[in-house]
């Protein structure tokens, strides 16, 4: 029977001359593709465009204008949730990069009794939807009855960005030849220096891509923030998301666009990074 | 042990050497799980400044007796001895041994010079010496040019050249080598077994090499070690190995052999009589001691193809053609007996008319000297 049918395939195939995913040639993908990038980023460049608009609705466009960023950039309620927001995040990266380069080599170098578990436990922050762990942070910390703060908002960024960090460092590791580790101690290394001179250069770019993820995370984390932090901890996701319920100025506008274009810079470089290494590692094994 | 007249010419087959041993093997095991043993039982003396190849079928244990050497596996029993000291206990780092890694493990992130200096700054030396001794060792190497290059600017030859340096500018007892040419193409194998020679006559210091190349042991080393499934089957000079092999397994491992099963029937005149199967009874010189079921063996180039009875003492047999393959400097014939026996016949194609006159499908008479056959009692 197939061998019937499959010449049919082939020449209606043949007769359409276009592959089925070939979208430079078929009018409705390309419809789909507009349709979709419009729905993705129409919103967001509609945000910028507005957060230089000359008007207090933002509703219709009135002029160009900078005096919203100035706004921005003098609103001192703003200030200190940037503050906050840097706070958090910079301990937040370094403490789950930290944590995070060890777990992903431990679970990509060692067996140990109960691995398997421990590793299905280590994605269970990725995993798991965003307001049962906000909730959940919410209720150990007032079980151990810890006042909502930066405190408790720094714990919980650590806990769910170190899975990633881990991830992206555990995937790194794996094309990593255990021969260079032992030629190391061979030549007279310790453990200790092997490590350091051999193991964590060939894992910096993992790690520096886990940490700039990690930092994306904990930047524009809102959800699990907004269940954590207390009076005096707010952060800027979180301040927008207050400013919003008054009324949605340009100003709300420009403060968006201030943490996108951040967050942006960050995703880029930790893509540079890694794709760069990549070509590296590639070369080297050719 | 095998002894005939030519057997003592070659000198005794016995597992050590007259010289001073830089690495004893006393009873080593290494057990992996339950039950499996990876090495088995070995004990062997490595002279100072000599070749030695580990020689086996990949699983036969000689990848991780070197490893033990280099002491990133630990036995599980027995002791290994180097340069006089006891290895047990004694860290990779602490041993008087540097090994050559099957995949050079040349470190990617230190140019050429960083990797051959790492062996001697992670010790604290000095980087006056380090520099020279450096230089030292890339020329030994014939790198001397490449210093700044980085791995990934290196073909595969060169970077185990820098993995020799590397080792070799240590200064170690004894130099491992780890499958050192199986990445290697053939051309460029050849030139680097040469080279190798070279570099160990050149430094004066002992060679452990692990190779499942019979080719690359039998031409490089001045002793091998035949390893099957844990176990030492013999050790022996190349000469030694090829010609007097002691057991099935070796004759079988080492080069091509024709091996025929029998029977011992008697001894007469100092020869030992041997029923053979497809086979007249054959007289063979032996003075070991051997009864029942034995093969007798002989090496494909050692046979004689003619169209008429050779007779006299030889041993003989008549064969059909079954088929022909010729390799430029030597033709193998196969032929098989009335009874389906397989033997191949070596010729060598010595000058240009000397190619075989033979086709599929003649009759022939096979006959070899009653002292080039091997009793193989094991």
């Amino acid at each position: 029977m197939a061998s019937t049918t499959l010449p049919d395939v082939s020449t209606r195939r043949q007769k359409a001359g276009i592959a089925p995913l070939e979208y430079t040639r078929r009018l409705w993908l390309q419809l789909i593709l507009a349709g979709s990038f419009v729905f993705l980023y129409f919103p967001i460049f509609a945000l910028i465009a507005f957060s230089f608009n000359d008007s207090k609705r933002n509703i219709t466009w009135q002029g160009f204008t900078f005096d919203y960023y100035v706004k921005a950039f003098t609103n001192s309620s703003l200030h200190e949730a940037a503050l906050n927001t840097l706070i958090i995040a910079s301990i937040s990266t370094v403490v789950s990069t930290v944590l995070g380069a060890m777990i992903g080599l431990v679970l990509q170098r060692y067996r140990f009794p109960g691995k398997g578990g421990y590793d299905g436990l280590i994605h269970l922050p990725i995993v798991i939807p965003e307001v049962c762990l906000g909730v959940a942070m919410l209720a150990f910390f007032s079980a151990i009855s810890m006042p909502l703060g930066i405190a408790t908002v720094t714990i919980s960024h650590i806990a769910f960005s170190f899975p990633f960090v881990a991830v992206v460092v555990r995937a790194r590791m794996e094309g990593f030849d255990l021969a260079l580790e032992e030629a190391s101690r061979d030549l007279g290394a310790s453990e200790w220096q092997t490590f350091w001179n051999v193991t964590f250069p060939y894992m910096v770019p993992g790690v520096v891509a886990g940490a700039l993820l990690a930092m994306t995370l904990s930047l524009d984390d809102f959800v699990i923030t907004f269940f954590t932090s207390g009076p005096g901890s707010t952060t800027f996701p979180v301040k927008i998301y207050s400013m919003v319920r008054f009324s949605v100025t340009p100003e709300v506008n420009a403060a968006s666009t201030i943490l996108i274009v951040l967050t942006l810079a960050l995703t880029v470089a930790a893509m540079m990074i890694q794709s760069r290494s990549d070509k590296k590692t590639k070369k080297a094994n050719g | 042990m095998v002894q005939t007249r030519k057997v003592k010419a070659f000198g005794p087959d016995v597992g050590t050497d007259r010289r001073k041993p830089i690495i004893e093997i006393r009873n080593v095991v290494k057990a992996f799980g339950a039950g499996v043993r990876a090495v088995d039982d070995v004990s062997l003396d490595i002279g100072e400044g000599e070749f030695f190849a580990l020689l086996g079928p990949s699983g036969c244990g000689k990848t991780t007796l070197l490893r033990m050497l280099a002491g990133f596996e630990v036995p599980t029993s027995g002791d290994i001895m180097i340069a006089g000291e006891r290895m047990e206990g004694v860290n990779p780092n602490r041993r008087p041994v540097n090994m050559v890694f099957q995949s050079y493990a040349v470190f990617p992130h230190m140019n050429v010079e960083r990797n051959v200096g790492y062996g001697l700054r992670v010790t604290g030396v000095a980087e006056a010496e380090i520099k020279t001794r450096v230089a030292e060792a890339l020329s030994l190497v014939k790198l001397g040019e490449f210093g700044k290059r980085m791995p990934n600017q290196l073909s595969g030859g060169q970077r185990q050249r820098v993995a020799l340096a590397r080792a070799l500018v240590k200064h170690p007892k004894v130099l491992l080598l780890d499958e050192p040419l199986s990445a290697l193409d053939a051309k460029l194998r050849e030139a680097m077994q040469l080279e190798l020679v070279r570099l160990q006559k050149t430094v004066g210091i002992t060679f452990v090499i692990v190779t499942h190349d019979q080719d690359e042991a039998l031409s490089m080393a001045n002793r091998i070690a035949v390893m099957e499934k844990g176990k030492v089957r013999q050790v022996a000079p190349p000469a030694d190995l090829y010609e007097f092999p002691n057991s099935r397994f070796v004759a079988d491992f080492i080069g091509k052999m024709n091996l025929f099963e029998g029977r011992v029937s008697g001894v007469q005149n100092g020869n030992l009589q041997i029923d053979i199967k497809g086979l007249d009874r054959v007289a063979v010189p032996f003075t070991g001691s051997a009864s029942g079921n034995i093969a007798i063996a002989i090496r494909p180039e050692k046979v004689k193809l003619g169209q008429t009875d050779p007779g006299g003492d030889n041993v003989r047999l008549r064969g059909r053609v079954t088929e022909l393959a010729y390799y430029g400097n030597e033709s193998h014939v196969y032929l098989e007996n009335q009874t389906g026996m397989p033997i191949s016949v070596n010729l060598k194609n010595a000058t240009r008319t000397t190619l075989p006159s033979i086709s599929i499908g003649d009759e022939l008479w096979m006959s070899w000297a009653p002292t080039d056959t091997l009793v193989l009692t094991e």
